[in-house]
């Protein structure tokens, strides 16, 4: 039986917040439609949220870590590229010191997850090198 | 609504129609939806309002899904003005789908200047007067060549190249799209070149255009797209007497080019 229904989300590009519908039809993402009664955008998206559905199904799309092994980049579990990423910052930071560090957070992210790099950056790490992809 | 409600619960339960497309009223927004058989209560939730949607679109995606499904469709004056053009460019199988006609109010006619605010057939609600005249067509007809050049200029050049236009289009169902035809406009580069980009895509429309709307109304730029392809349709209609999304027979002037297969299924 042939099933399509939209999803109601807020565009994952940028801090706008645009409001849109995710159309899916027998349980794949097939395209987006600008909500035509969100206040924000009023049933309006740029070309990328026009676009933001392509990359769900896409074959290029990262669904697992990638590390560098011996030149070559292996997709991995999340623990061990979390242990990988937390021994080289605890070096780099304590042989260089804090400053060497710096986060770019994103547009993309919420809210609470922007807090939270803001946080692991100056509480955790010691510095004020925090910027967001805006200014890139 | 209640007798627009029962006729599509009749159909569905029926048989009649496999699936039939409307706005459904979910989290306090309205917005396409396929009601079926299956999910039957659903219906209660099915909304007609002001707020439109490119219904006739969808049902060439699901259509397209499963050719073999009878589809119904809650359609407007517009929604089966693009249904009826959609199948005579051959992109429907028109005997199966079903229309369940909802008559635009006085306001909403108003508001959209809309020239047949109701379907042709299976009406709910009363006919409003169609609103024939657009101040903003003809204080455009008025004004010099010169004038008239550059004030479209000036509307194009605010464009952003979001292609919200021919996404939301429900005549825009060619697989490959001359606005992505690197031959013609530069791909991947905003803005786009005006004029070409926005007359391309005018003329492309000029007999399939059939004035809905929905375009002018997904410009995040606010340029008045309608008011260019009214006079696209306007031309079409004086010089060679067919206007697109009246009747699902025959040809417009661009399909006797060529082997006649010209803006038929493979699209261009």
């Amino acid at each position: 039986m042939i099933n399509y229904h939209t999803v109601y989300t807020t565009c994952p590009y940028c801090g706008t917040g645009c409001g849109m519908l995710l159309e899916v039809m027998n349980g794949r993402l097939v395209g987006v439609l600008p909500c035509k009664t969100n206040s924000i955008n009023q049933g309006k998206l740029c070309i990328k949220g026009w676009s933001a559905h392509e990359f769900v199904h896409s074959p290029e799309r990262l669904k697992k870590p990638l590390l560098r092994k011996d030149g070559r980049l292996e997709e991995v579990e999340w623990d061990e590229a979390l242990s990988f990423i937390a021994s080289k910052l605890k070096a780099i930071t304590q042989t260089h010191g804090p400053d060497s560090f710096a986060a770019l957070s994103s547009a993309k992210c919420t809210n609470e997850e922007n807090y939270l790099l803001q946080k692991f950056t100056r509480a955790v790490i010691g510095t004020n090198n925090i910027d967001h992809c805006a200014r890139l | 609504m209640g007798s627009l409600r029962e006729a599509i619960r009749k159909a569905l339960t029926a048989g009649e129609v496999a699936g039939v497309v409307g706005l459904i009223l979910e989290e306090g927004h309205p917005r396409p939806h396929l009601f079926t058989k299956e999910a039957i209560d659903e219906l209660e939730r099915l909304v007609v309002g002001d707020v439109r949607y490119p219904l006739a679109g969808v049902l060439l995606k699901i259509h397209r899904s499963d050719p073999e499904a009878r589809l119904g469709i809650v359609a407007r004056g517009c929604d089966e003005r693009a249904v009826l053009e959609l199948d005579r460019n051959e992109q429907l199988n028109g005997e199966g789908v079903v229309i369940f006609g909802i008559a635009c109010t006085q306001e909403q006619a108003n508001a959209c200047q809309c020239a047949q605010p109701y379907p042709s057939s299976h009406l709910f609600g009363e006919r409003a007067a169609p609103v024939s005249d657009s101040e903003r067509f003809d204080r455009l007809e008025s004004l010099s060549k010169e004038e008239r050049f550059q004030y479209w200029m000036d509307q194009f050049g605010k464009c952003i190249k979001c292609y919200g236009c021919r996404n939301i289009c429900p005549m825009c169902f060619c697989p490959d799209c001359v606005l992505e035809d690197n031959d013609l406009i530069k791909t991947g580069n905003i803005p786009p070149e005006v004029p070409i980009f926005h007359l391309v895509r005018a003329f492309h429309m000029a007999e399939r255009c059939v004035d809905c709307g929905l375009c002018e109304e997904a410009c995040p730029a606010g340029i008045p797209l309608r008011t260019l392809y009214k006079k696209m349709r306007n031309v079409v209609t004086t010089q060679f007497g067919f206007t697109p999304g009246i009747t699902k027979e025959g040809k417009g002037p661009l399909q006797y080019l060529g082997d006649g297969e010209f803006g038929k299924q493979e699209g261009h």
